[in-house]
Formats: structure tokens, sequence, C-alpha cells
């Protein structure tokens, strides 16, 4: 079985860049019974966790407090899924698993686990890690998936997301999520005087890294879809204005010569536009600028507040919200501008529209009687649906797969501050991330392919 | 290099915020108006005697009476005292969404200038900058605390007290 192992990984493997990751798929160990039993059908309002037994993974005499570790975080991705419940390993009966052998699968029916997911992580002599896991169908008794992962030992986190996109994956039929960051602002100090500062986390929280040191204000960072760049809006110029900034090269440059402030900046699908409202006087316009060609263009012209834009995932129509009616509401034009129309039509403002990934449906923040919402609707306005609501919710931003909203939550009064928090479609499963210091506008990176 | 430069312009105007939050206070302890003990032309005078900011209702970049009172009060003494520039800076309360407010403060700003500018008071001696809802001067959960926060605040770039 090693043998076939090896030559699997040497004619499968891939590379992830700046990773050095090569992935193998593992042969099945059990016959291939009929199709498999297992599934979510997450086009469904409220699903029911799936049972998901992961025992922790083996270090075969090596370092069983990495193994577990990962083993941890991919059950924790799993869950704040909120599609999967991981069982509690107290309650398992089969001990010691391995990766090479068939699982018991009486022994998981038993208690009620409907996926099993076996591993080991190994060290090798060369200094990588090498990772291995199945993911088995309990009640058909097959394996559903087996990969293998080379990478190096500070990979470890990632390594466990990756493994966990591929459950998801596998299991719902739609790309997974995990493998992926959140930049934000970290806000410190007291309300009237707060420091912002820039910050990139993983998608569950870890690996906090500050890009700004604090000395100018900083406002809605957006990343990039195609390139480890982020664009926001900073004070540190002679005017207000958007800017890029390589997260990697910590290289930054001012986007376009603009006559005034720019702010509410956002890339196009394929990274070389970047969309944005210039101030002029008392009103707000939106205005294109093609990153290569260093050309702007105006895409409205009204005496009003015309800002927030964001692209459709194909490009070429653009969601934006405007005060042209009198209050904010919400409009779709074509990308090149032009005719806008109004989508927005509910009691209340409605502010800062983000398109989603999948092109179906438009996040936004509204506000109603003192009330801050955060909701979708088509990109027709129709099929309005309000997501969370209470004092102060704020700037949703999409996973990169479209199912899961990541946004900040504000707590009134002088201690008060916000928080950033993630909701899944069903609105079902609120969760809070945990940031070290008060978190606001966060926006989700792409998955890392 | 870049940055260096706009270290120093942010340090001086946290020199003049702190100027102006004191003088406010001590503003609000001497009802009766003028403060004999400020030297005129002097960015205390301004802040103290005539007054540096004006508030907006929710929402709402128009000015009333008394924002227009005070801003002919702000434009009476910058006509006298022509050697300083102004940065007209626009606030929102924190019951509105970012991107909006940075917009609506710009707006607040951008109303005072022209008021300020049709009052005879240069153009070319008026800079604006909004806020938005990031720069609050007042924490307090209700509406007592938001209004002080709608605001236009006229800013000597040049003051010395």
């Amino acid at each position: 079985m090693r043998g076939m192992l090896k030559r699997l990984s040497d004619l499968v493997g891939h590379k992830v860049p700046g990773l050095a990751l090569v992935a193998a798929v593992l042969m099945t160990l059990a016959p291939q019974p009929a199709s498999a039993l297992v599934e979510i059908d997450i086009t469904q309002g409220n699903i029911e966790p799936l049972p998901i037994a992961l025992p922790s993974f083996s270090a075969d005499g090596g370092d069983s407090k990495l193994a577990a570790d990962m083993t941890s975080i991919i059950a924790a991705d799993l869950k704040r899924s909120g599609l999967f419940n991981p069982l509690d390993p107290a309650s398992f009966i089969q001990k010691n698993m391995s990766v090479n052998s068939t699982p018991r699968f009486g022994d998981w029916r038993q208690i009620s686990a409907q996926a099993l997911v076996t591993g080991t992580v190994i060290k090798q002599p060369d200094g990588r890690l090498r990772a291995e896991f199945r993911l088995w169908d309990v009640f058909a008794a097959e394996q559903m998936l087996g990969q293998q992962f080379y990478t190096t030992p500070e990979n470890w986190r990632r390594l466990a997301h990756i493994i966990a996109d591929a459950i998801y994956e596998r299991l719902t039929g739609e790309k997974g999520y995990f493998d992926t960051r959140i930049v934000y602002v970290d806000e410190t100090g007291p309300k009237d005087k707060r420091i912002k500062r820039l910050a990139i986390m993983d998608q569950d929280g870890a690996n906090v890294r500050y890009l700004t040191r604090g000395d100018d204000l900083v406002l809605t960072p957006r990343f990039s879809p195609t390139s480890q760049e982020i664009t926001y809006m900073s004070y540190g110029g002679a005017d207000p204005s958007v800017y890029l900034l390589n997260i990697e090269t910590g290289q930054r440059e001012i986007v376009g010569n603009f006559p005034g402030m720019t702010f509410a900046p956002r890339f196009s699908p394929d990274g070389q536009n970047v969309i944005m409202s210039l101030q002029q006087g008392g009103n707000a316009n939106i205005f294109q600028m093609d990153l290569r060609s260093r050309r702007t263009t105006r895409l409205t012209n009204t005496a009003a507040i015309d800002t927030s834009p964001s692209y459709s995932p194909d490009g070429r129509r653009i969601v934006f919200e405007s005060d042209r009616g009198g209050t904010q509401q919400l409009y779709v034009m074509g990308a090149n501008g032009g005719n806008a129309q109004r989508i927005s039509f509910g009691p209340g403002r409605y502010s800062t529209p983000v398109w989603s990934p999948r092109g179906d449906l438009i996040a936004f923040t509204k506000q109603h009687q003192g009330r801050f919402m955060i909701g979708v609707m088509r990109p027709d306005g129709k099929g309005e649906r309000i997501l969370t609501e209470g004092y102060h919710n704020e700037g949703p931003a999409w996973s990169p797969n479209g199912r899961v909203l990541v946004f900040f939550r504000d707590t009134p009064g002088a201690n008060g501050g916000p928080q950033v928090w993630t909701v899944d479609l069903t609105g079902y499963n609120e969760l809070r991330l945990d940031t070290p210091a008060f978190a606001s506008d966060p926006s989700w990176s792409p998955l890392i392919d | 290099m870049f940055k260096r430069e706009y270290a120093g312009q942010s340090a001086r105007w946290i020199v003049i915020c702190f100027a102006v939050l004191f003088a406010a206070a001590c503003a609000q302890t001497k009802p009766d108006g003028l403060s004999s003990n400020v030297k005129p032309g002097t960015g205390q005078d301004f802040v103290v005697n005539v007054g540096d900011r004006v508030f907006f209702e929710e929402d709402q970049s128009v000015l009333n009476s008394q924002g227009q009172a005070t801003l002919a009060n702000q434009a009476k003494w910058l006509n006298r005292y022509s050697q300083y520039t102004i940065t007209v800076e626009g606030h929102a309360d924190e019951r509105g969404t970012r991107q909006y407010n940075i917009a609506l403060g710009a707006r607040r700003a951008q109303a005072a200038r022209d008021y300020l500018v049709g009052q005879g008071v240069s153009a070319s001696r008026i800079k604006t900058i909004s806020y938005g809802k990031e720069r609050p001067v007042a924490v307090c959960n209700d509406n007592s605390c938001w209004s002080q926060n709608r605001r236009a605040v006229t800013v000597l770039n040049n003051a010395t007290n």
C-alpha cells in the first residue's frame, strides 16, 4: 500500500503557490459498493448538521500533539460551518485508528456517526510533513475520499484547513472556504481617539498579523480576488485616499490621482480594476480605475452620494448605494455606468451592498427604526431576507463560496466597540470571531489555490 | 520620505485638537459669552469667542439659523485675521454606515465652507475634509451625544495661542 501511495503522489501531486504542498489521491481500501449514502443537501433552509467522527490523527510515534491539534482544527472548521456535528471523541468505540486499515463500521454506526475521517501526520526524514486522510461513509461502509499531502511544518494549520475544505467539498458538493483569510481593521484606544490598524487573520481567527502601524486612520480593506493585495482607504496623505497594499511585500501605492477624497474601494472580479467613490463638493460619484493602464472612468454623475460599489462576479454589472432618491437605497447599473435601476424598495435605508461570488444574491446593511440589519436579496431586488438584526450590524462580506457572510457588530456607549461575526445563509448559525481587540470592516480572501 | 512628511502633519493636528477641546471646556464655564482674558486673533479667541463648530440634524447637511450665525461670526473673524487658512472638518454620528457617513461628513463640511465663502472668506483659504463617524467627541449612547458628533468644525491651520 505504501508503495502505491508514493507512486500515486508522484503522479497526481500538484503545487500550491507559496506552499510547496503536494496532494495525492489515496486508493480506496474497501471494496466499492453502491453509491454513497452520506451527503448534505445545503439547498434546504434549515439543516440538520451531519454527525461526523474525527478521531485524532495518528502520529506513528511522532508528534502526537501536532496530529491532535490538526484534527481539532479540522473538526472546528467543520463545526463552525453549521453543516457538521463533530462527535465527542469520548464516545468513540474503536480506538487507535490507522489511516491504512478499514474501520470497524459497526462501531461507528453504533454512535450514529454518518461520516468518519481517519488520518495520519508524520514528519519525514527530509523535514517535511506528510499527512494522509480518508473520509468514510459509515453506512455504505466505503471510502469516499483519500488524499495525501506533503508540506513544510510551518504550514500545518493551512494543511488542516485544506483537509477540512476537501471533506466539506466531498460532502456538500460545494467548494469549502476554510483555507482562507480575513482582512479587517483592528481598533484600540478610547472611542473618541480610536487607533485603527489593518490586520489579517486566518478565517478561524488564528495567526493575526498587523499590516499597518496605526499612525494613519485606515478603513474598509478589501481583498483582491486574484493577488495578495488589498485596497483600502487611508488618511495618511494630503487627502484621504484609496490605496493598494501588497500584503507579502508591504509595498503600498495610492490608487489614481484624483482631485479630492476617494473612498469605498473594491476590486473587479478579474482584479484589474478598482471601483471607488470620489468626493466632489457635496457629492460622491463612482469612478473606475484600470490598474494596468491607470486610466480612470467616471461611472456615475449625480448630485447625490453614490458609494459602496460592488461588481457582479461576471464583471458586467455594479451594485451600489445612492441617496439620489432621498434616502440610501440600492441600485444596479452596467459596469460602464449608465442607466441605474433601483432594486431596494422595503421600508428603511439600504447600504453597503456586496454581490455574492455565486452571483445569486446581494448582501446589504439595512437600517430601520433605529436597528441595523444584515440581509440578502436577489439582484432584481426580490426575495429579501434579513439574516441578523440588532443595535448595530454593518458591512457584510462574502465567503468565497457564497455561503457565509462576515460582518461587524458594534455595541453602544463609551466602552462599546465592534466585533467580527459570521452568519450563514440560513441565518441560524451566527458566530463571533475571537480577535485580540475590537475589529471592524472584515473582508474575506478568495480560496487560495 | 512620503511617510515622514505626513507624520508631521498629523502630529500638528493632534496639538490643535487638544487646544480646541481644552478651550471648548473653558468656554462652557463662561455663559456670558466673550472671554476677556483671551488674546484677540488667537486660536483660543476663535474657539472661545467665535465658536469653531456647527451642528446638524440626523442625516442632514442643512445649516440651521444657529449654525448660520456661528459661521457668519467665523467669517467676520477670518476676514479680520486674514493670516489664517482653515480646514473645515465634517463629521457624522455613529448611527450610520461607514462609507455613507464619510460622504455625509463631506457634505456637511461643504455646506459650512460654502457659507463661509458666501460671507466673503476666500475659497483659497479653505480646505475641507471628512472624518465620517471616525472621530466622535461625545461617546454616550443617546442623541445628546450623537447630536454633538453631527458637526462641521473649523480648524485654524496655522494658529498660535
